[in-house]
């Protein structure tokens, strides 16, 4: 029978797929005495070479859709199956304790894990998670159960499960048709990843997410934020002609894409990418961003074991530079402290992290870390079109220190005989309330703002957007938000500086007329609906974009605005 | 029996890539190779073991080795683990 169900579409798109469920069962070991230690130590061994074979498949899937240093986890795995302390433990056990192999598996693991997460030390803690992975697997295999296998995927299959890790989905390949998640908001890192990779996404079904068998057919509405359970054949013909509709208004658009975004008027909007890996770059340039208004530099921090050195960042930032020649590439620096987490690194835990000592006040805080990253741009900007983007900026002290800092760091470069480029525009994220409302006097010091829409909506709705209990306040387009968005471009416009938005507010083709009426020059977005935004700064007249946005920001609530914009 | 102890430098201590190239040169001895920190003894032919020691800038850590090759073992971990820096 067919039945629809509401969640949050997190990820745009209609589909049409088959159900397939990626469960992650904890498995339980009967515990046994064995009176034959061999025989079983053979059982285990068969186990571990069968392990090894699934680690080495996923990893050459995770390699392949993901790139090395995300593959490289699976190494780690590989290795703990070799281990004295692990599997090695677990043979001596047998032997010892005359216990049978699953029961050793399951205690080894237990233990293994639990020693590793009570290190105080964060990189530790996460290996923690690792053994706890390869021990279910060992497990699984050993009860005659089979973990979740990737390659069950096909094109066609729209992924069911409780919750998706950001490296559950690096695993999917290519042609999932849809995700749906028990658990999850718009923001989760798994809705990140499935509007880069362009698969609609309903995420927060709850526990009615049960009521989904394997094989049902499935249609995915991502703009909706529902799905629909074994539809009508009825049903089915209409999404599937709707679906073929939207393929060829999305290929018509990808074709158009080549050509500069202008408004039906004239006015040249520019239409960027967000990329926050290496491997976004080729997806930013077949979508034919027009350049990168916002390049997240935590991954050089976050996927080491130590400080990036400069030469390490200098090769990714020459890198992401020369892809784009001409185009201007912003990048952001450093950007951690909230919710992001640097093992090497002891950051004090903190009550409040969001409100605390992150980003440009971590930086500023720590001179020769942020000299190290200054360096390694400065030295990168002769490959291409650097900008460089501070984030978090509060008052006009900081720009200045930050300037400075990256004076010196040219002034030594320079003395060393190493050559830099002679313009390089500094601007600031936007983010911070506080920055929205005097940007007049920050607009002074810069040469660019871009509205980071993500940290401004949470800090002015004082809303968690990761709180599944809060999170319907969370609405970026809540007309305050949009007020401190239209008073951060004004004063842009007085100021004479170029302003854009980097949030994901900017990549929402139904807000693009809106935006643009609040005066934006520049959205930056997942590239994947990179061509859909710039067809739609096409359709829109600037003058009655700008009537638009009066209307908006004396709306009551969010949802009024987004009716507002539909109509437009 | 011979052992040694010596102070890690390293800045970032004996960490994952640091680690893993351990046991590698561990691994390239007969002997049976223990780290002890604080009491606490691992095997140094087991990565899991290894990075369980945690072992930080300034900590002092005994190499121990049992076999035919132990002297040389000991000296080759101990000179590995002093002369390790920012990896």
């Amino acid at each position: 029978m067919s039945q629809t169900l509401q969640g949050v579409g997190a990820a745009p798109g209609l589909k049409l797929g088959q159900a397939v469920w990626w469960r992650k069962e904890k498995p339980v070991a009967p515990s046994r005495t064995i009176t034959d230690p061999k025989s079983e130590i053979e059982k285990l061994d068969q186990a571990i070479a069968q392990a090894k074979e699934q680690i080495e498949k996923l990893r050459e899937i995770a390699a392949e859709r993901m790139g090395e240093e995300e593959a490289a986890v699976f190494d780690a795995h590989f290795a703990f199956l070799d281990d004295p302390a692990f599997t090695g433990e677990m043979k001596n056990r047998i032997e010892n304790q005359k216990k049978n192999a699953e029961a050793v598996c399951q205690d080894v693991t237990e233990e293994m894990g639990a020693l590793m997460a009570s290190l105080d030390d964060e990189y530790m803690k996460a290996r923690a998670d690792d053994i706890r992975d390869v021990g279910s697997r060992l497990l699984l295999i050993l009860l005659g159960k089979q973990p979740f296998d990737p390659s069950l995927l096909t094109p066609g299959s729209v992924v069911i499960a409780e919750e998706l890790t950001p490296s559950d989905t690096a695993q999917f390949p290519e042609g999932v048709a849809g995700m749906v998640t028990a658990k999850g908001s718009k923001t989760a890192h798994a809705a990140i990843m499935a509007r880069t990779l362009g698969i609609p996404a309903v995420l927060g079904l709850g526990s009615k997410i049960e009521q989904i068998k394997d094989g049902d057919t499935i249609v995915v509405d991502g703009d909706k934020g529902t799905i629909q359970i074994n539809p009508d054949q009825d049903v089915i013909n209409r999404v599937r002609t709707q679906i073929e509709q939207q393929e060829k208004a999305r290929a018509l658009a990808l074709k158009e894409a080549k050509a500069e975004a202008k408004t039906a008027d004239g006015k040249r909007i520019q239409v960027f990418a967000n990329i926050g890996s290496l491997s976004d770059i080729e997806i930013a340039l077949k979508n034919h961003a027009e350049g990168v208004g916002l390049f997240r530099t935590e991954f050089l921090y976050l996927e080491n074991d130590h400080w990036p050195t400069e030469e390490e960042q200098y090769q990714a930032y020459a890198k992401v530079l020369s892809s784009f020649g001409e185009r201007p590439v912003v990048i952001r620096t450093l950007d951690i402290g909230g919710d992001k987490e640097l093992p090497y690194a002891k950051l004090p835990k903190e009550e409040n992290p969001f409100l605390g000592h992150r980003a440009i006040r971590f930086c500023l805080a720590n001179p020769d870390l942020f000299k190290t990253q200054l360096r390694a741009l400065l030295r990168a900007s002769v490959h291409g079109n650097l900008w460089i983007m501070f984030p978090m900026i509060e008052n006009c002290s900081e720009i200045r220190q930050a300037k400075a800092l990256l004076n010196e760091c040219r002034e030594e470069l320079i003395s060393e005989g190493v050559q830099v480029a002679d313009k390089i525009p500094v601007g600031i994220m936007v983010e911070i309330p506080a920055a929205a409302i005097a940007a007049d006097l920050l607009a002074k010091e810069v040469d660019f703002m871009s509205i980071g829409t993500n940290d401004l909506t949470q800090y002015t709705l004082a809303a968690d957007r990761g709180n599944e209990q809060v999170a319907h306040l969370y609405d970026a387009a809540h007309p305050a938000v949009l007020r401190l968005v239209k008073m951060t471009c004004d004063a842009a416009a007085k100021a004479n500086i170029l302003v854009g938005m980097c949030g994901e507010l900017a990549g929402d083709p139904s807000m693009t007329e809106l935006l643009i009426g609040l005066g934006l020059a520049e959205l930056s977005m997942s590239a994947s609906t990179i061509p859909e935004v710039k067809q739609q700064v096409r359709s829109t007249d600037t003058a009655e974009a700008k009537k638009l946005a009066e209307q908006a920001i004396l709306l009551e609530d969010g949802d009024q605005v987004r009716n507002l914009a539909k109509k437009g | 029996m011979s052992e040694k102890t010596i102070t890690i430098n390293n800045p970032s201590g004996l960490h994952a890539r640091p680690a893993a190239l351990l046991v590698k040169e561990a691994s390239n001895f007969k002997s049976a190779i223990k780290l002890v920190k604080n009491g606490k003894e691992v095997d140094a032919k087991s990565l899991l073991g290894v990075m369980s020691l945690a072992a930080k800038q300034n900590d002092q850590i005994t190499v121990r080795a049992e076999g035919e090759d132990a002297e040389a073992a000991v000296n080759h971990i101990a000179a590995f683990l002093e002369q390790l820096s920012e990896a």
